[in-house]
């Protein structure tokens, strides 16, 4: 599973860019699924037909990442950016972003900018491309880079850029390999634009007018030096959601997650996210209402450019997932 | 001009009527089915000559940002509430026009030579502030102006070369390319234009109208922010006036469809239109909604570029307005099914 992952992390794909990573997941669940199909923003629906009696599921992840926009190219060349999702200066001042036609930029930060001591605003930070001028820069206004990170792996800590959500797209594409027998219409969905307000889930989730919706996706932890209070840490199972800042899981939803993973012994954490939603809060309101949940990935310095996961977690997720859907739901 | 007399009908988030009456009576005759829906858009349709068209919906919102009464002082003066994204610090002194019929008020003010110490460099509160519509007590007020009554910015219409200045240009210089549009020459696609109420309060109509209509790919034409006013660093202006029409490739409403902002670009570049991107991540249109319809529509927005939005008079060239006209139609003459399939 880690070269799935490396492949994952490493490849660009900012929301309303997602064409290539697209193109890398279809390549990995062209041959597993019965259909395949682009809904028309984009998401990747792989459909897997179950036996008769079983409930129409989709399964969420989305593939879009955190970046950045150019949104000016001055007279030397240098580059104004605006955020593509939840990017901010605190994380990205000496790091590196790169484009889709390879070009990389170094986020600076103006000396003379107003209050020093003050973490800056987007406003004060610029991209360096190595350009002299506006008309040598390689970028233009509207063209966008995600952060430049390797996959690096130190015990059972995995960490890269794009972890959210590459890694539950991982866990999809893990489950659909192993799926053996299923009762249920599946439909794994790799979604866009999720990190710019959900738009890809709740429109495929229309198109696909499922029964049950479940999301997997990064949560945040409790378990570094001077957290906020969160009762998840890396390592201990993966995380069943009971609510968010933008919805509250489907009780049953929640309680068959919790109830599978008891009977097959599988380690799992309970979560209450106090800031951040997912795909699922999209999905639970679609046409009349989709009881939806949402496995969750325990991840550290979530949106920044290392975030990090416990490969553990990944491969307890895939197990959960795998009892979820072998039995009645 | 067109613009003219959409710029100055009255049509508050809500209260759209006398615009719609001013639209149904410019495009009537140059459309195949027309009809009103239950928020109050107007939904139109021109059918294209192509074959297999692609259903295109192009809105334009026909509301514009406003006052409303909520309240009658015992000495005759109105007290307001906002719709929409008004700014305070503009309204003291301004001219109105209150209710569906126009009746002239003005915002109340202290003169200059009342003002007490470092009262001239406060900016009043809304609730502060009240219109003065010349009524003698609450009675008259309550006759004149019930509560719910919209109240907008009393500008005229006013050209000088090829600049034009006049209230609610925003979201009228839309609306007024739309319904050149559709006067026209009939397209290859099917247009769906659809002239939304209730954008500057929540993207409501077009939301109920993509619903209804389901196209396959969506534009919201919107006259933008432009605020290519002197900088003290070199940074960006959101667009610039006499720069053409202005593409969003994404804003805080949604992120632009690739294939249709290159589409725009394609045919500006071909055929020597100008135009210019929109500085990425500022405001939301229309677009925001559209996009978001049903199992999802692509979307762009294109738009005129207008100093002093939201503000009682706003600056557009017209120039910039012909051009957009020119984009749109070409843009969409080269619309076909294969524009939007993938892979």
């Amino acid at each position: 599973m880690r070269e799935l992952i490396r492949e994952l992390v490493e490849t660009y794909g900012p929301s309303g860019v997602e064409d290539e990573i697209r193109a890398v997941i279809r390549a990995e669940v062209e041959d597993l699924a019965d259909e395949i199909r682009v809904d028309p923003l984009g998401s990747l629906v792989a459909r897997k037909h179950g036996g008769d009696g079983g409930k129409r599921v989709v399964l969420a992840a989305h593939m879009d990442e955190i970046g950045i926009m150019v949104s000016y190219v001055d007279e030397k060349g240098f580059a104004r950016f605006t955020r593509i999702g939840g990017v901010y200066s605190l994380n990205t001042v000496g790091d590196r972003v790169a484009f889709s036609n390879g070009t990389v930029g170094v986020v600076g930060v103006e000396q003379k900018r107003a209050n020093a001591t003050k973490i800056p605003t987007l406003d004060e930070l610029y991209l360096d491309v190595g350009a002299t001028s506006r008309e040598d820069c390689p970028v233009a206004v509207g063209d966008s880079a995600v952060f430049v990170r390797p996959l690096d792996i130190q015990g059972t800590r995995l960490i890269a850029k794009a972890m959210d959500d590459r890694i539950g797209c991982a866990v999809l594409i893990e489950t659909l390999r192993r799926l053996e027998s299923t009762p249920h219409d599946l439909y794994f969905v790799f979604t866009v634009q999720e990190e710019v307000g959900l738009f890809g889930a709740g429109t495929s989730a229309y198109g696909i007018d499922p029964d049950v919706a479940i999301a997997v996706d990064v949560t945040g932890n409790g378990d570094t030096p001077e957290s906020y209070p969160m009762a998840v840490a890396l390592g201990k199972g993966p995380a069943v959601k009971v609510m968010d800042s933008g919805m509250i899981a489907h009780r049953a939803v929640k309680d068959v997650m919790v109830q599978r993973a008891k009977d097959a012994g599988i380690p799992y954490q309970l979560e209450v996210l106090a800031r951040g939603t997912t795909d699922a809060m999209a999905m639970q309101v679609v046409r009349s209402g989709v009881p939806s949940g949402c496995l969750s990935i325990p991840c550290r310095y979530v949106h920044t450019p290392s975030e990090m996961v416990d490969e553990r977690d990944v491969e307890n997720a895939v197990c959960l997932m795998l009892e979820v859907l072998r039995a009645d739901l | 001009m067109i613009l003219k007399e959409l710029s100055e009908a009255i049509g508050v988030s809500g209260q759209e009527g006398p615009v719609r009456a001013v639209i149904l009576d410019a495009i009537r005759g140059h459309v195949d089915e027309v009809e009103v829906d239950t928020l109050g858009n107007v939904l139109a349709l021109k059918r294209g000559t192509g074959p297999e068209p692609v259903r295109a919906m192009v809105a334009a919102h026909m509301d514009e940002i406003g006052l409303m009464v909520v309240g009658h002082d015992s000495d005759g003066f109105l007290r307001v509430s906002q719709v929409g994204g008004i700014d305070a610090r503009l309204l003291p002194g301004k001219v109105l026009r209150v209710g569906p019929e126009g009746i002239p008020g003005v915002i109340g003010i202290k003169p200059v030579h009342l003002l007490k110490g470092d009262e001239y460099k406060k900016v009043p509160k809304l609730d502060s502030l009240v219109i003065d519509i010349g009524a003698k007590n609450k009675d008259e007020a309550r006759g004149l102006a019930p509560l719910g009554t919209c109240a907008t910015f009393g500008t005229t219409y006013r050209e000088f070369g090829p600049t034009v200045s006049g209230k609610a240009f925003d979201d009228r210089a839309g609306c007024a390319v739309l319904v050149e549009l559709l006067r026209g020459e009939r397209l290859p696609c099917d247009l769906h234009a659809v002239f939304t109420v209730q954008e500057e309060v929540g993207l409501r109509g077009a939301r109920v109208a993509a619903f209804k209509i389901a196209p396959d790919c969506g534009c919201a034409l919107e006259g933008t922010i432009c605020d290519d006013i002197p900088k003290d660093k070199d940074a960006s202006p959101t667009t610039e006036m006499g720069g053409g029409p202005a593409i969003t490739v994404m804003d805080r409403s949604f992120v632009a469809d690739r294939r249709l902002v290159e589409l725009l670009i394609g045919t500006a570049e071909d055929l020597g239109i100008p135009y210019q991107i929109k500085r990425p991540g500022i405001g939301g249109t229309d677009a925001g909604a559209i996009h978001r319809s049903r199992g999802g529509v692509p979307s762009v927005t294109v738009a005129v570029p207008c100093r002093y939005i939201h503000s009682p008079a706003a600056l557009l060239s017209l120039d910039d307005f012909d051009n957009t006209v020119r984009l749109m139609r070409e843009s969409l003459s080269r619309l076909t099914q294969r524009t939007l399939r993938r892979e």
